[in-house]
């Protein structure tokens, strides 16, 4: 059971499984059960905050660390001399509770290395969450990975307990995928995939027609996907993320720069400090593509293939289409101010409320948390109107934007977007 | 200059609210708590809270304007600074004689202010959800010590209430010395006057601790140490997601 011996084992199944950088405890909302322990939050709550500035809400850890698989990625890959061991399904399982009785954490991540074949790995996983749910009664969050080439009766098993499952892409090609983990192909990921999704259709269509009818992953499935690894443009990333979200009805997919583990191996680039900039702004991407109403196909294409590195993705956009601007706050459309840059989620709802009562000029605009500085460009509001975008030219707009950047800026990287957020236009 | 003192309570000032209709003198200053009886200002009207009054109030604030926004008052009450009851008695007044609901005419200061102080109170309160920790004592129940900046536990005892609903728990308010005791019945308001805790990081005297509470506070920070990925190191964001006041009372930043 737990005892002093368990802190070795804890450092090592944590460490392994911290390059997963899903941390969501979001999207279910669930009340606790008479006699039970936890409940779910509907919007998710950080516990703590690492040093690197992600935040901590789940326990993430993995049953094991030993692996049959042997992805150049992967600091689990078998080819690697590193400590390994296992937690028993009990240990995690007390851990957890006694995590969660102390508001430490929201809820549990479990992941696990591939452990004699994926059927028998994922039928651990999921034995520890029947445990949770059943002899501790526990009503708290549980996120499990599903392990690629489990059985679909393991999954669906899965899925009855979990609140979220996912299965992660980590490599965006094909080809790239076979060439850095030979053990797998899109066809192991992808299956999985749309197992959980077949899964949770059906569900929802049961629950229409019987209230009680049992839920699947309700928090629906993530994945995660490697940036920096391969060659791969922001253009094939996006097309892949924005087919998920539309076709695979994805909750999120995670961006992770890739840190170089396994530095001896030469299928992958040499790194000198993990893409931070570029992750950062595909997760700005992402926002425009799940919270904005952008296609995949307006922030980057054929001609643009990757971010601009030095702007946000919707400044881009913008600067490329200089013919939809300025805009008048004060008429525009609640998904036309969205497309503002220096406007989103948070002031679109103060604007719309607040225009019904009177208009609304820059002073206002700045008061409601608008950045003028970026928005000034691009509006016209009840006042005289200032230099747009249409007399300056996108040229020197980009110019005056980055001006305005170099100061204060001293390249730290935000990452502030693991918050869930409250989507303005749903 | 019309001066009122009031017993800092959200019924008191609602009173206050009601006098100042009934007198047709409105505050320019209010007084708040003991020791209030300020002789520069001349003559201070004293008010004496009124629950009747107080729910005249109430009401007329939800139909001149909503539910909500009546809700949305009692929060930022709870902020607890210095200039909030005048703050709040000025939009009280504003929203009361206004031909139209104005409550989301942020154009409009006082309603702005209101709704930046109303989502400062919102946010400490989710805090509180995020950072309390509790510790497992001999008797096998939870205790939780707390100094949120703004009067927020009120808030939070539902959350608490309900996920924690099969463990009895303490969560108190240092600061204000008072706090709330669930029995696995019923949430009450307890005040202690020995606490046997070291006020510095709010950790209970060892002696009162269960036999393994250290041992989990000791795994829970190896496992802090252990997912954080130093490659990532970002000091920066980390102070600003977890503001240094907050870390005396973690374990995870503690030293053990």
């Amino acid at each position: 059971m737990i005892s002093e011996s368990s802190l070795e084992k804890l450092k090592i199944l944590a460490g392994a499984a911290k390059y997963d950088v899903s941390c969501a405890s979001s999207g279910t909302q669930r009340s606790n059960t008479k006699g039970g322990i936890g409940n779910a939050s509907a919007w998710g709550i950080c516990h703590s905050f690492t040093e690197d500035g992600r935040c901590v809400s789940l326990l993430k850890i993995m049953l094991s660390n030993y692996c049959i698989y042997d992805c150049a990625y992967c600091i689990n890959r078998k080819s690697n001399e590193i400590p390994r061991t296992s937690f028993t399904p009990d240990e995690i399982a007390k851990l957890t509770i006694e995590f969660y009785r102390r508001n430490y954490i929201e809820g549990l991540f479990l992941s696990s290395g591939v452990l004699v074949n994926p059927d028998h790995t994922m039928e651990r996983m999921v034995s520890v969450a029947k445990l949770l749910r059943t002899e501790h009664r526990y009503n708290g969050y549980i996120h499990l990975k599903a392990i690629p080439g489990a059985s679909p009766q393991l999954i669906a098993d899965a899925g009855r307990w979990a609140d979220r499952l996912s299965v992660n892409i980590e490599i965006p090609t094909e080809n790239n995928l076979k060439l850095l983990a030979p053990d797998k192909d899109f066809k192991s990921v992808l299956e999985p995939m749309k197992i959980i999704s077949a899964n949770i259709l059906e569900s929802k269509a049961e629950r229409k027609i019987h209230r009680n009818a049992p839920l699947f992953s309700p928090a629906g499935q993530s994945t995660q996907l490697i940036i920096g690894a391969t060659d791969d443009t922001d253009h094939t990333i996006l097309k892949l993320s924005s087919a998920l979200y539309s076709r695979r009805d994805l909750k999120r997919v995670y961006y992770s720069g890739y840190i170089p583990v396994n530095s001896y191996d030469t299928r992958l680039p040499a790194l000198i400090a993990p893409p931070l900039r570029r992750e950062h702004r595909l997760y700005q991407a992402d926002w425009l593509l799940r919270f904005y109403g952008f296609g995949s196909q307006e922030i980057v294409n054929a001609e643009n293939p990757n971010l601009d590195l030095e702007l946000d993705p919707k400044v881009s956009w913008a600067l490329r289409n200089p013919h939809l601007f300025p805009i008048d706050i004060n008429k525009a459309d609640p998904a036309m101010l969205l497309r503002i840059p220096g406007i989103g989620t948070r002031s679109v709802p103060l604007i719309l409320l607040a225009r019904q009562h009177q208009r609304l000029n820059s002073t206002h605009l700045k008061k409601l948390g608008v950045v003028m500085k970026r928005a000034r460009y691009f509006i016209t509001c009840n006042e005289l109107r200032s230099q747009n975008i249409q007399e300056l030219k996108p040229e020197l707009v980009r110019q005056l934007l980055l001006e305005k950047k170099a100061i204060g800026n001293d390249g730290a990287v935000q990452l502030k977007l693991f918050h869930p957020m409250m989507p303005a236009l749903r | 200059m019309n001066v009122f003192s009031f017993d800092n309570t959200f019924e008191g000032l609602l009173t206050l609210i009601f006098e100042s209709y009934r007198q047709g003198r409105f505050p320019d200053e209010i007084l708040s708590g003991e020791g209030s009886q300020c002789i520069l200002f001349g003559s201070t009207i004293i008010v004496e809270t009124d629950d009747r009054k107080a729910e005249r109030v109430w009401k007329g604030i939800i139909s001149h304007s909503s539910e909500e926004n009546a809700h949305r008052i009692y929060r930022v009450f709870l902020a607890d600074i210095r200039d909030t009851p005048l703050l709040l008695a000025k939009f009280i007044c504003f929203t009361i004689d206004s031909v139209k609901n104005e409550e989301t005419n942020f154009a409009e200061p006082l309603v702005l202010e209101v709704h930046k102080l109303h989502q400062k109170v919102c946010k400490e309160a989710h805090r509180v959800q995020m950072f309390v920790r509790f510790q497992k004592t001999v008797e096998a129940s939870y205790y939780a010590s707390f100094a949120p900046m703004y009067d927020v536990l009120p808030l939070c005892i539902p959350h608490f209430r309900d996920r924690y609903a099969d463990q009895s728990w303490i969560i108190y308010d240092l600061k204000r010395n008072y706090g709330f005791l669930y029995d696995l019945k019923n949430v009450s308001r307890v005040v202690f006057d020995e606490l046997r805790v070291n006020t510095q990081n709010g950790q209970l005297h060892s002696a009162l601790l269960a036999e393994d509470e250290i041992l989990f506070q000791k795994l829970w920070k190896q496992y802090y140490r252990s997912i954080c990925i130093q490659e990532r190191k970002n000091d920066k964001v980390h102070r600003q997601l977890l503001p240094k006041r907050f870390w005396k009372y973690l374990p995870e930043k503690g030293i053990l």
